[in-house]
């Protein structure tokens, strides 16, 4: 199939229907709006489900019940949108149902702006509503990456019965790219074996999230932390670039990882050794690769367009064995190659030490105290 | 005397086959119990049991998935309506239907039931209004009567403060064309058997594709209402349904409305 300009927020939309999207329900919510767009009638023309909800919440909980039928449904949101989804996604979690939501981030908190940000990485990678459970995170860099790793998700939510995300930035569902669509794959047939679609000539099935006995619950508390251990040994995913001899690395994911690669490259033909490490599996997030970074490194850079969400995970798997720094632009905010390539200057000048917090030392580099406050 | 003898002559009253033999776990003199019993009858008469999918909701009734001898999934508090919307779109041959208390329709789940029954989504709606939150206590609810005492409200509900009750099955007649919507009591055994039709009716409508249906049935919560059944019974009968007229507040288009 042919390469065609098409926008980040209608690449997922059209991917996900041939991965053979059965459903989706979702709430307008700029800047990620085209997606429901382009369901309203490629959903309706192809005889599937589309329904406009009155919210976020009936939205998410409309995805559970036709997600507890065993077909592949889907919705989309944005930020605030993914707030008021948290708790639906919490009992999805706990009743093992597979669906995937793509999140196309804006800057935060409370309604922020519908500028490009990375605002939601906490609520998303470290699960967002209560309970413990574990959704894998895929975070895409480009249209081709958001049409693969779409048509990725159905097939791993459906192989662990777990929420799978696809988490960009408002800019990349905006955005125009030359891409490739899969083929239209066909509708399936077959029915999950947990379904409850009606106790034909079979015992009823239940699903339901609510365990009295503490042990019960403890035990589903650790059957899913089973599973994860499952997931974050097959289901890591990552680029990296330079990073072979590389004496300074730099972590970014989607946009700013993008963003940061062309850093990267014009510091290389400065002759700088610098790497870049690009999650894009964001949970489970590429743990050993980055260990094996920070035994290499003389300082890592991680750039995020948030105020040091990522930077945490980064801190507990290079574990204080290397130095790191962090640069954020908040806000909804795109940080331009020019920032970057000047942090990869002041890291190679100065590779920092592991005292202090990463955050708080960019902050004091960065931030001009309000006069008179 | 021994029992080994003994022979069933004429089966007259057994557990619906729609139930499980799963014990409730309803308080003594609650109405839980025969608003169950009702749609499990209703089920069985109809032969519906294995085309039907439950969605339990959050309250009282939120173990009804343990009762109910179909396939059941469970709610977030309020969010019936749009669970049972999405198994709905997926599963139109189905029967699909929810089960939820005053606190969780009329309070937390107004958005969800007032845009299903917009919607005319084609999901029965058995809704089991006994004016308190009974799980969490006996708080108010939305449908708490005007005076009534409550742990929340312990002087009573004052409107000025707690607002006024909420007559549901009024306002989701007004915005759905397309239903059945009938509020019906389970005081005495007459009503009892009325409820029941209404129940039927209900599913009827939904397997007909006729609209959105919806049962409010009046119930009583002696232990949190602090009174006898038998005085539940009465408060019922008395005050309720003074304030919560029974009938049929919309029917299908051509359809006849059932005798009272």
């Amino acid at each position: 199939m042919a390469r065609e300009l098409i926008k980040g927020n209608v690449a997922f939309a059209e991917a996900a229907i041939r991965a053979g999207l059965q459903a989706y329900f979702g709430y307008p919510i700029t800047p990620q709006t085209e997606a429901l767009e382009w369901m309203s009638h490629r959903m309706v023309e192809l005889g599937r489900v589309f329904l406009q909800a009155e919210s976020e919440l009936a939205a998410i909980n409309m995805v559970y019940g036709a997600a507890c039928t065993g077909a592949r449904v889907m919705t989309s949101s944005s930020s605030p949108g993914i707030s008021l989804m948290l708790e639906g996604l919490s009992y999805i979690a706990a009743t093992e149902v597979p669906m995937v939501l793509v999140d196309v981030m804006r800057g935060g908190p409370g309604l922020g702006n519908i500028g490009p940000a990375q605002s939601d990485y906490s609520q998303i990678v470290h699960g967002g509503g209560h309970g413990d459970y574990y959704p894998i995170v895929f975070a895409p860099a480009s249209i081709q990456e958001v049409i693969d790793y779409t048509v990725l998700a159905f097939d791993i939510a459906e192989k662990y019965r777990s929420i799978v995300y696809i988490l960009i930035d408002g800019s990349i569902g905006q955005m125009m790219e030359p891409a490739e669509l899969p083929p239209m794959r066909e509708i399936k047939t077959t029915v999950p074996d947990w379904a409850t679609n009606g106790a034909k000539g079979r015992e009823r099935r239940i699903h339901a999230s609510l365990y009295m006995n503490p042990p019960d619950l403890e035990a589903l508390n650790m059957r899913l932390l089973e599973r994860w251990q499952t997931i974050q040994k097959e289901e890591v995913r990552y680029k990296e670039y330079f990073l072979d001899d590389a004496e300074y690395a730099v972590v970014g994911f989607g946009t700013a990882g993008r963003v940061a690669l062309s850093a990267v490259r014009a510091a290389r033909q400065e002759g700088i050794k610098v790497g870049l490490l690009r999650p894009i599996s964001l949970s489970p997030y590429p743990a050993d690769i980055l260990e094996q970074i920070s035994k290499q490194v003389k300082s890592i850079l991680v750039v995020e367009m948030n105020a040091a969400q990522m930077l945490k995970d980064v801190l507990l798997y290079t574990k204080g064995r290397t130095p790191v720094e962090f640069y954020g632009r908040p806000g909804g905010i795109i940080p331009v190659q020019d920032e970057i390539l000047s942090e990869i200057h002041r890291i190679v000048r100065n590779p920092g030490s592991i005292e202090g917090h990463p955050r708080d030392l960019w902050f004091k580099r960065v931030y001009q105290p309000t006069k008179g406050g | 005397m021994t029992i080994e003898n003994t022979q069933v002559e004429e089966l007259v009253y057994q557990r619906p086959k729609s139930l499980t033999r799963n014990p409730t776990t309803y308080c003594p003199g609650c109405t839980h119990g025969i608003a169950h019993r009702l749609i499990a009858e209703v089920i069985d008469e109809m032969g519906v049991r294995e085309e039907m999918i439950g969605v339990a909701s959050v309250g009282c009734s939120v173990f009804a998935y343990n009762f109910f001898n179909i396939d059941f999934i469970s709610a977030p508090h309020g969010r019936a309506p749009a669970m049972a919307t999405g198994v709905k779109r997926l599963l139109p041959d189905r029967l699909v239907w929810t089960y939820q208390g005053d606190g969780d329709l009329a309070a937390i789940g107004t958005g969800e039931i007032v845009h299903a029954a917009s919607r005319c989504e084609r999901i029965t709606v058995i809704y089991v209004n006994n004016a308190v939150f009974g799980a969490t206590g006996g708080q108010q609810a939305p449908t708490t009567l005007l005076g009534q005492k409550t742990t929340s409200f312990p002087a009573g509900r004052d409107p000025r403060t707690g607002g006024y009750p909420l007559r549901m099955a009024e306002l989701l007649a007004m915005v759905s064309p397309e239903s059945y919507i009938v509020r019906v009591s389970i005081h005495d055994v007459k009503h009892i058997l009325q409820a029941g039709k209404a129940i039927r009716r209900a599913f009827e409508v939904q397997m007909q594709d006729e609209g959105f249906s919806l049962v409010e049935i009046l119930s009583m919560c002696p232990t949190q209402w602090k009174v006898t059944p038998v005085q539940a019974l009465q408060w019922i009968k008395e005050r309720m349904i003074s304030y919560y007229p029974l009938g049929e507040f919309s029917v299908p288009k051509g359809t006849p409305r059932l005798e009272s």
